[in-house]
Formats: structure tokens, sequence, C-alpha cells
């Protein structure tokens, strides 16, 4: 094994344990600590990756979650395989399997990089431009080719195996972030009750800190400091640290959402852990100290492996102890990269030189650099790499150009400054202003209740870091009314780098046409930024819209910046001029198991069952979901297909008795001196005058006239109504009456309550209804004469309480007995063993919806859509002319609803009685006229009626009552059916079969 | 996800309510003797706000009662609640807060 590039400093390295794992197949050794980036870079292994488009090979670019290029994907099996991990946070364990992504057939052999020869044909909006035509090509030939070339990893191919859970959690001071701001704010903020959650998206907490070699705090060197601190912390009991914890997204009212990675560094995880938790905080303040981002430099061929940001190779060796490369030359706009260099240089690396874009540098670092002997250039840029599967050299030159000098090198180190991470401040609509000395956005005025400390501020001196941090603490926890116990100072001895900084590209006027990266995850370049103004795009929205900067799965984090210099640039205006992108959570990729969270399965939608649901399963029936509700479609026995049981069904329920579960219809008990003038306001149909014991079937409109529901209502007493509603608009309607009550008419003295869960409903429909259910009956007399239809009583069903209607939805004598739920499947059970003798058949939705249709009776959602009135629907009589208002009466009078060509409701008999139309066919006059054909209607329902062995069909038609007679045409993709217009009362107008 | 302080139940997350639209528009006393415009006015139009926004709400899951939100539309910061038949503070719609 070699890991020669391992730091033997005689400290950390010795101490940790080695580490198995394997990357594409080979097996490599790390240390405990390791990310898979620092165990690859430890074994001498840059080429991570391929890129985007161009297939180009790629290494690590940075040490966290702004890499661009080292995605990998982690898992030894498909159930616990995870794509798009990044390489630069996956923490190895023993066993660990990675592999790299986007290449075929390897990573150093990919076939994809062809694309690279085919660059020049490849700019910015080359897809708009070249797979426009023809345009039957994109979804068979373009579109495949394009997925399977471009993209990122491959998603499992089985079902995730881990379990997610969700948290709600409520504190005094969320904190976010544990560098050296975010643990200042901590112990501050801490030092009161004040309840804090510090996290952090890192598997150890101290940012910055675990990587400073040179600063100390209160006398102890950085990461002492750290530990000596996060000791503290634990000890406070008001204090949560929640370290692999991501801050991803802000949403309104401090209502953070945080992702905390429970198990996936761990080779064994317990089986009673969580794979990730999802914590949904609700902070009183937010202390936000998220840190910066180095920003990379574009020059030309700036993407070749070996080629990273200058302060994530101080992290390698600092905190990983490894070295990223031993022949360094640095290319940088400000003293940090200097820093970086001095540490590598303490570890053995050989710093060739340091190009500076600057005119001069001076100060603390540059002269260090020059003392330690390293060559420094100013007024220079590297102009260009050479190296394929891992940068071999450099071409350095005058910023302005002329004579290049090649200088060999296995890494090359770039920093353009510091990015300040405001996305989450940003996310909560906070304002950025644009400091033109750290060419950075900067957060401005807050908007929710939190602040911004340290780094992402756009502090960079540890001094004013942890300065910030400690106040922003102190003011948060006093903010949420806190006081603190007392104050504390810390003494800062650091060397600040300053915050010089550069953006856009630093390639000269004569490279015009070479290629420097300005996204690497998205694999667009300077070139394209500036084609992209160049053809019209001056907006960085609309830039990026069009270039795809900014857009991959990193959200330019290391590329927004640049891509926007390099605009400001070309079009010659200021930086804030040309806009800024939004942010938006999540702030890293989350995985969709977190979100989902238990929420999966069984339990990602729950389902509602009748009490007769059981007795419905174990006869074999078939179920259809309606709203919520699983309910019996049809019954069918063996051999039967639907067509088959449900023939059968119809026939049974028309000659003899039928039984069906009615006990998801919606329910409100509406009860109270003023119950009757309510239903008058609500319902379109006149109450006063309703008997106690009477039924009547209601309409309920929307203010604006259309019909929302409908339903048969039982006056039970003067003062109490038994409402039935749909089964899918039971909530709405509540809802809606609710409204009214409350909002409008608060002075009436009326109680809603839902009762839908408490009433079983059986429907008992067919000739033979009364004679199944007389026996069981006591207290009620069942004759026509006494119970006519639209009757309710109160009495006893088998011992039972129950509200009796006789009522009928199939234009038979029919009755639905009302029982209390827990006594529903038993009554159930009574009435069917009691209509044996009559060969009683249970039948399903499908077969109501048949024998309802076959009477012309409309189902509120099929034959209305929210646009259909009571006249439309044929239902004009249940409109109380006479009424003074009622909810959409005004309405009804309104032009476009009293039209005489409106949609009305009729019934469509097909010439040929065997063809049975399609629901929401369209319907026209003249099928011969040229498209676009004039439509004048749609059929609503459509079935085959073993009744009237023949198909059958309802329509709305344009001026449809006028057309009785009238032979229409639907059009249908093989060929055009004709049809009749007639009444929709299909089957016993006269009504005589229910009030038998 | 907005905190909303329920007069009747305190603060609670958006979750449980369902925004029910502008507020303080009186369903007409006498809709028949209005114009068409007129109707149409109540039934279509609505302010559509930068600024305070006077909303109601329905504690849905929870009390199940309807009340009033003042919510800046820009922020999403929600200055008040109060029940309803209670007036806005003198604050117009669209008003900066």
């Amino acid at each position: 094994m070699t890991d020669t590039y391992r730091v033997r400093r005689g400290d950390v390295a010795e101490s940790r344990n080695a580490v198995h794992f394997t990357f594409d197949g080979k097996s490599y050794q790390g240390l405990a600590g390791d990310t898979l980036a620092s165990a690859l870079i430890a074994n001498g292994v840059h080429l991570v990756g391929r890129s985007f488009k161009y297939h180009r090979p790629r290494g690590f670019v940075s040490a966290g979650s702004e890499e661009p290029n080292a995605l990998v994907g982690v898992g030894a099996t498909q159930s616990r395989y995870t794509p798009n991990l990044l390489a630069t946070q996956v923490e190895i364990y023993d066993g660990l399997v990675a592999e790299s992504q986007n290449r075929w057939p390897s990573l150093e052999t990919d076939a994809g990089f062809l694309n690279e020869y085919f660059s020049a044909f490849l700019p910015a909006g080359f897809y708009y431009k070249t797979f426009m035509w023809p345009r039957t090509a994109w979804k068979k030939l373009y579109e495949p080719v394009i997925r399977r070339m471009a993209g990122l990893g491959k998603a499992p191919a089985e079902p995730d195996a881990d379990r997610y859970t969700q948290v709600f959690a409520h504190c005094d001071v969320l904190i976010v972030g544990a560098g050296p701001a975010g643990l200042a704010a901590a112990l501050e903020a801490s030092n009161s009750d004040a309840t804090v959650i510090l996290c952090d998206e890192q598997a150890e907490m101290g940012g910055s800190l675990l990587s400073d070699r040179s600063a100390s705090i209160d006398g102890m060197q950085a990461a002492e400091w750290t530990r000596a601190a996060l000791d503290e912390l634990r000890k406070r009991p008001n204090v949560k640290l929640m370290s692999r914890t991501t801050a991803f997204g802000w949403y309104p009212h401090n209502f953070v959402g945080l992702n905390e990675r429970v198990t996936d560094h761990l080779s064994n995880p317990a089986t009673n852990q969580p794979r990730e938790r999802l914590w949904q905080v609700r902070a009183k303040e937010v202390v936000l100290a998220a840190g910066a981002i180095e920003r990379p430099l574009v020059f030309t061929d700036n993407d070749r492996p070996g080629i990273m940001l200058a302060d994530a190779a101080r992290t390698y060796v600092n905190r990983y102890g490894v070295v990223p490369g031993k022949q360094v030359v640095v290319f940088t706009a400000c003293d940090s990269a200097y820093r970086a260099a001095l540490d590598l240089k303490a570890a053995g690396a050989r710093i060739q030189v340091i190009v500076d874009l600057r005119k001069s540098a001076s100060g603390h670092w540059v002269d260090k650099a020059r003392a330690e002997g390293i060559k420094v250039r100013s007024d220079s840029i590297v102009r260009g790499t050479s190296g394929w599967l891992r940068v071999k050299s450099a071409q350095i030159s005058n910023a302005q150009g002329g004579d290049a000098e090649t200088v060999a090198c296995d890494l090359i180190l770039m920093s353009g400054g510091f990015t300040p991470s405001v996305h989450l401040f940003s996310q909560s609509r906070g304002k950025l202003s644009y400091s033109e000395e750290l060419r950075a956005y900067v957060p401005g005025e807050s908007v929710e209740r939190e602040r911004s400390v340290g780094a992402c501020k756009g502090l960079f001196a540890l001094e004013s870091v942890i300065e910030s941090g400690a106040k922003g603490g102190r003011d948060a926890a006093a903010k949420a009314g806190f006081s603190p116990r007392g104050e504390r100072s810390y003494t800062v001895s650091a060397q600040s780098v300053g915050a010089d900084a550069f953006i856009g590209s630093v390639m000269t006027d004569h490279q015009a046409e070479k290629r420097a990266w300005v996204d690497f995850q998205n694999d667009v370049t300077a070139k394209d930024v500036r084609l992209a103004t160049r053809e019209g795009f001056r907006s960085i929205e609309h830039v990026k819209r069009y270039t795809t900067t900014g857009m991959a799965t990193d959200q330019g984090k290391l590329s927004n910046m640049n891509a926007l210099g390099v605009v400001s640039k070309q079009i010659d205006v200021a930086v804030p001029k040309v806009g800024l992108t939004t942010f938006r959570p999540p702030y890293t990729p989350t995985t969709f198991g977190s979100f989902a969270g238990q929420s999966r399965g069984d339990l990602f939608d729950p389902v509602r069952k009748t009490s007769i649901h059981p007795w419905a399963e174990a006869q074999g029936a078939q179920f259809e979901d309606v709203g919520v509700w699983k309910r019996a479609w049809y019954f069918p026995q063996v051999g039967e297909d639907m067509h088959a049981a449900v023939a059968r069904e119809c026939k049974a329920t028309r000659e003899s008795v039928g039984i069906f579960d009615a006990s998801t219809l919606g329910k409100i008990e509406i009860v109270g001196k003023d119950a009757a003038e309510f239903m008058n306001r609500m319902y379109t149909n006149a109450w006063t005058k309703l008997e106690p014991g009477r039924l009547r079937y209601g309409v309920m409109l929307r203010e604006d006239g259309f019909i929302m529901d409908d339903g048969v209502v039982g006056r039970m007493a003067t003062d109490r109504f038994h409402v039935t509603t749909t089964t899918g608009g039971a909530a709405r309607v509540l809802s809606m009456m609710e409204d009214y009550l409350q909002t409008e008419w608060p002075d009436l003295e009326v109680w809603l309550t839902s009762t839908t869960e408490q009433w079983s409903v059986i429907a008992l429909q067919g000739p033979n209804a009364r004679k199944v259910l007389e026996p069981l009956v006591e207290g009620i007399d069942l004759s026509a004469d006494a119970m006519p239809h639209m009757s309710v009583r109160e009495g006893r069903i088998c011992g039972v309480p129950t509200r009796l209607f006789r009522v009928s939805f199939t234009g038979e004598l029919g009755f639905e007995v009302n029982v209390p739920a827990g006594y529903g499947r038993a009554v159930w059970e009574a009435i069917f063993a009691a209509g044996k003798p009559y060969g009683i058949t249970p039948y399903g939705t499908e077969t109501m919806h048949v024998l309802r249709a076959e009477k012309g009776y409309i189902i509120v959602g099929q034959e209305t859509d929210g646009t259909v009135t009571p006249d439309d629907a044929g239902l004009g009589w249940a409109v109380g002319k006479a009424k003074r208002d009622f909810v959409g009466k005004r309405s009804l009078s309104r032009p476009a609803l009293v039209r005489e060509d409106r949609k009305q409701l009729v019934g469509l008999l097909t010439t040929d009685p065997k063809v049975v139309l399609e629901e929401g066919a369209q319907i026209v006059l003249d099928p011969t006229h040229p498209i676009p054909v004039p439509m004048i209607g749609h059929v609503t329902s459509s079935y085959w009626s073993a009744t009237l062995n023949r198909s059958i069909a309802l329509a709305l038609v344009r001026g449809g009552r006028s057309r009785m007679g009238e032979e229409l045409s639907i059009p249908m993709p093989d060929g055009v059916i004709k049809a009749k217009v007639v009444d929709s009362i299909l089957f016993d107008p006269k009504g005589e079969r229910l009030n038998a | 996800m907005l905190l909303i302080n329920c007069p009747y139940c305190g603060p609670r997350p958006e979750a449980e309510f369902v925004n029910g639209g502008q507020a303080h528009i009186a369903r007409p006393a006498d809709p028949m003797s209005l114009t068409d415009d007129e109707w149409a006015a109540y039934l279509y139009m609505r302010d559509n706000t930068k600024g305070l926004h006077h909303e109601r709400w329905r504690h849905a899951n929870g009390c199940g009662r309807f009340f009033n939100a003042s919510r800046d539309t820009t922020t999403d910061i929600i200055k008040r609640t109060y029940r309803m038949g209670e007036r806005p503070e003198a604050e117009h719609q669209g008003a900066k807060p």
C-alpha cells in the first residue's frame, strides 16, 4: 500500500487506526477520521470523476460541501446505494464501497470524452440550437442519447432499505455553523438560561480552526481551544450539539430545516438507528455562522485533476495529514494562499512559485514566504496548464501576456478570495449588499429574527470573527429574553490574511478562444458566458439559464461570483446591476428519504375503511379509491369479469333486492333554534315547511352559482337536520358552512357537527327491500302509506337504534339504514342473512353508478365540474325561487348563467346500441368540419345497461334540452360514433318503482 | 412554515390552518338589489396587496375558528391576529408595517 502522501509529523496521524475501503473496485487504506477525499489523496489518487458535458477528467477542488467534481456513488448493495455524494464529505469506514460516476467503460478510459473533440460544436445553448429539428426526433433519438451521455449518478435499482425519521424541535437560539464564530456565539448564548442548538455539517466541530496551525486563542493552539470550548459546551445542560447536521433551508418565521446524518459514517449501525433525521426547528433567534467559501480563479484549463483551492489543500495537510502534491504552483489574488503554501512547505511539499495576480504583493504572509525562499511572481497569471489525468505543468506569464514560462508541478493551488455563505440569510429574505472590497455579497438588513456573524458576514480576521460571534450569541440570547451570567473576553493571536479578492476571468485578451472553467460541475466556461452576453443576455438570471452556470447540484457555490464578474466585464455594467441569482433551499442536496420520513408504504397515504369493509374483502370484492376511502367497487363471483359482475348485480337489484355499503357518505348534524333558517341560506331548496320525519334532496351552490354539493337531508326535529353530502365533499361542505356561520351569520343559533364516522349506512334497494327489512325493525311501520318515499323514522333494527331513511338512488323501492358505526357490520350481516330467501345481492359503486345513471341522477364531480348551475343539470325544480336569498342565488341571474345555449344535461343513446361511449369524449355537430372542430359538449357518464340491454350515456350539450331527437357526433380515434339526444331519465320515467 | 397566533389557542404551526382569503369583505345584506357589476365585484375582485394584507384564517386542525391576521405579503411577517368582528389596527391594506 502506498500512502506516501501521508504527513509524518509525529502527532495526529500516528494515533489513528487504519481503515480499509474500495473505490472503483480497488482496495485502499485510509485512517480513521479521513473523508473519502483525504484517504484517496493520501494514496495519490486525484482522478475521481468525469465532467458533465465534455467528460473531462476531474479531481478534488475543495475539501468540503462546496465540492463540484468529486461526486461518487456509495453503497455495497442497491438497497443501500446513494449516488452523487461528495467524496469530500463521505467519511470512510471499514468496508466502505464507493465508485466514480459518469464514465464508461472506466474512469481512466471514458468513451464520453469524445465530446471533448467536438467541444467547439457544444457551445452554450447548444441543446436549444441543435435539437430543434425535426421535432419528432426529440423524444425518440435526442433525449435518450443526451440522457445517457450527460447526467450524474445512477438512481439505485432497489427500494431504500434504510429508515428515516422526522423530529420537531424548539429552541431559544439556533446557531448554524460551529467554526470560531459559531463556537463563540454558543459559549455566549448558553451562558444564560437560553436553550441553544449548535449544528454543523461536518463530522467534527471547529470549522476553520481545525485547519489552523498558526493561530492561538486564549493562549491555546486553535484546535486545542476548539476541544476545550466543545467540552465546556457539552457540560451545559441547555446546549445541544449536532454534528453531521446541515441546516439546509430557511422557512418563514425562523423555521429551519436540519438534516442529521446518523449512520452514514458507521460500518455497522445499530438496527434501531435511522439513517437520517429531519429536524424541523422553530428557533426564537438564529445566529448564522456559516463561514465562507474560497473562490477559484478562472484561467485556461483550470479544471485538471490536481488543481484545487489553496485553503482546501491547507485543510488536507493540517487537518487530515495528507499532502495533495509534492511540486506545487500557487496562483492567487490574495494573501491566504501564501499561508496555505507555507503550511504545505512545512509538510514537505516543494513550492515551485507563487504567481500573484496583484500588481505588487507585500505584507506579513508575502514577506514570510519570501523569507522561506519561495519564489513570488506578482502581476502574473497562470495562462495555461498541461496534463490529462493529472496536471503536469503550468504556463506562467505576465498578467497582460508576453512570453510564458513552463513550470513542472503535480498540484496547482488557486485562490480568488472568499465568498461569504449568505445562502440561509438570503433564503430568510434578508437583503444582500455588494461589497466592492470583498468582491462579494454580504448580509444587509435582516427580515427575520437572525443575525450573521463571522466569515458569512464578510469578516475574515480571526479576532473579529470571534468577537462578532460572541456579540451575536449574546444579542440572540438577550432578544430571546435571557440575560447573560457575565461576559468573557477572548485573546486571539493570529496574523490576518486581509480581504483581497478577484472575480471574473484572468485570461488575457489573446486567449478568447481558450477554455477556462467558471462552473466545473455543469462544464460552463468563461467563453460560454461571454457568448451568452453577445447573444443578448444581460441579466444574470438569463445568462444562468442559457449557459446553465450555477444550476448544478452545487448551485454555483464556487461559480456564481466568477460568472457575475465575467458578465460585468463583458457588458461593462457594475456587478450589482447585473443582478444576483436567487438562493433556494436546500443548501446541499438532501435525500428524498429524509423528506419522506415515515410516509412510505402503508403510511404514505392512510386509507379509510368502513366497518363493513372486512366483510366485503372476505367476499372477494374489488375496491376503488373514492376521496380518502376504499369503497367496494364490485363483487365478482368465480369466473366473472367486472362487466359480468356488474350486469348480475344490476339485474338482481332491479328484480329482487341488492345491498350496498353507503357508509362513506358525508354526514353533518345541524342543530339549533335557527337550524331551518341556516339550511334556507345554505341550500337552494326551501326547508321551512319540511316536516320532521321527511327527507328532501338538497342542492348546495357556491356563491358564484355553480353546484358545489348535493345530498339527501332528513329533518329529525324542528331544530335538527341530518344532512348527507357526497363522499369526497364532506370536509369541504362543513368548512363552507362553518365559514358562513362564523363570519357572516354569527347571530344564528346553530351548531354543526361532523357525524360521517358515527353512522354506518346500509342501503337496501329493490322491490323486495321492504320484505327483507320488516322482520328486523321494531317501532317503525314500513308500509307505503305509513312511510312513503322520502321519509325518515327513528326506531330499532336488530335491537340497535336506527335512523331509517326511505330513499332511493337506484329508482327502486329503497331504504338506507343508519346505525351507530360500531354495529354496522353486525346489522349488515343480519340483513344479509334475512335477505337470503330473496337472493339478496351485495353490489358495489360501479353498479350504483349504472343504476343511478339509468335514472338520470347526477353525481357531483362527474356530471358537474364547477361550471354547472342547477338549471344546467336539470335541477331547476330544486331551487326555491320564492326565497329572498341563499348562497349563490344572486349569481343565477347573471347574464352568462341564463344564456339559452349553456351546456345542459341530456341522455345520449348511441345509434349502435352495442357501442359504449368513452366518458370525457367530446361531442360535435359536424365531424367533417375542418380542424379545429367546434365542440358542443362532452360525455359525463357512460355505461352498459343490463336493464335496458344497451349502452347509455349522460352528457352536457350546448342547448341540449332543445335538441331532443337530434343526432350528434362523437369523433374518436377509430371513427365517428353517432348518438341521439334523449331525456336524461332513461328508466321508469314516472318513478312508479320507487314509490312502490 | 408560518407560526400563526390563533387568538383562541395561541401560536401554532401553519399546517394546522387554512387560509381564507382577504378579510373584511362582508356579504351584501340584500344581494338581489345589487347590479350585476356590483355583485361581480363582491364575488371576484380582491386586492393583490404588496405590503400589509388583512386576511382570514381558519384553525381547521385545531379549534375550528375563523379569525383575521394582518400579514406583510413581502416578508410573511404576521403583525397581528384578531378575532372575527374586530377591526384591524389603523394601518390600511397595502401599507408597509
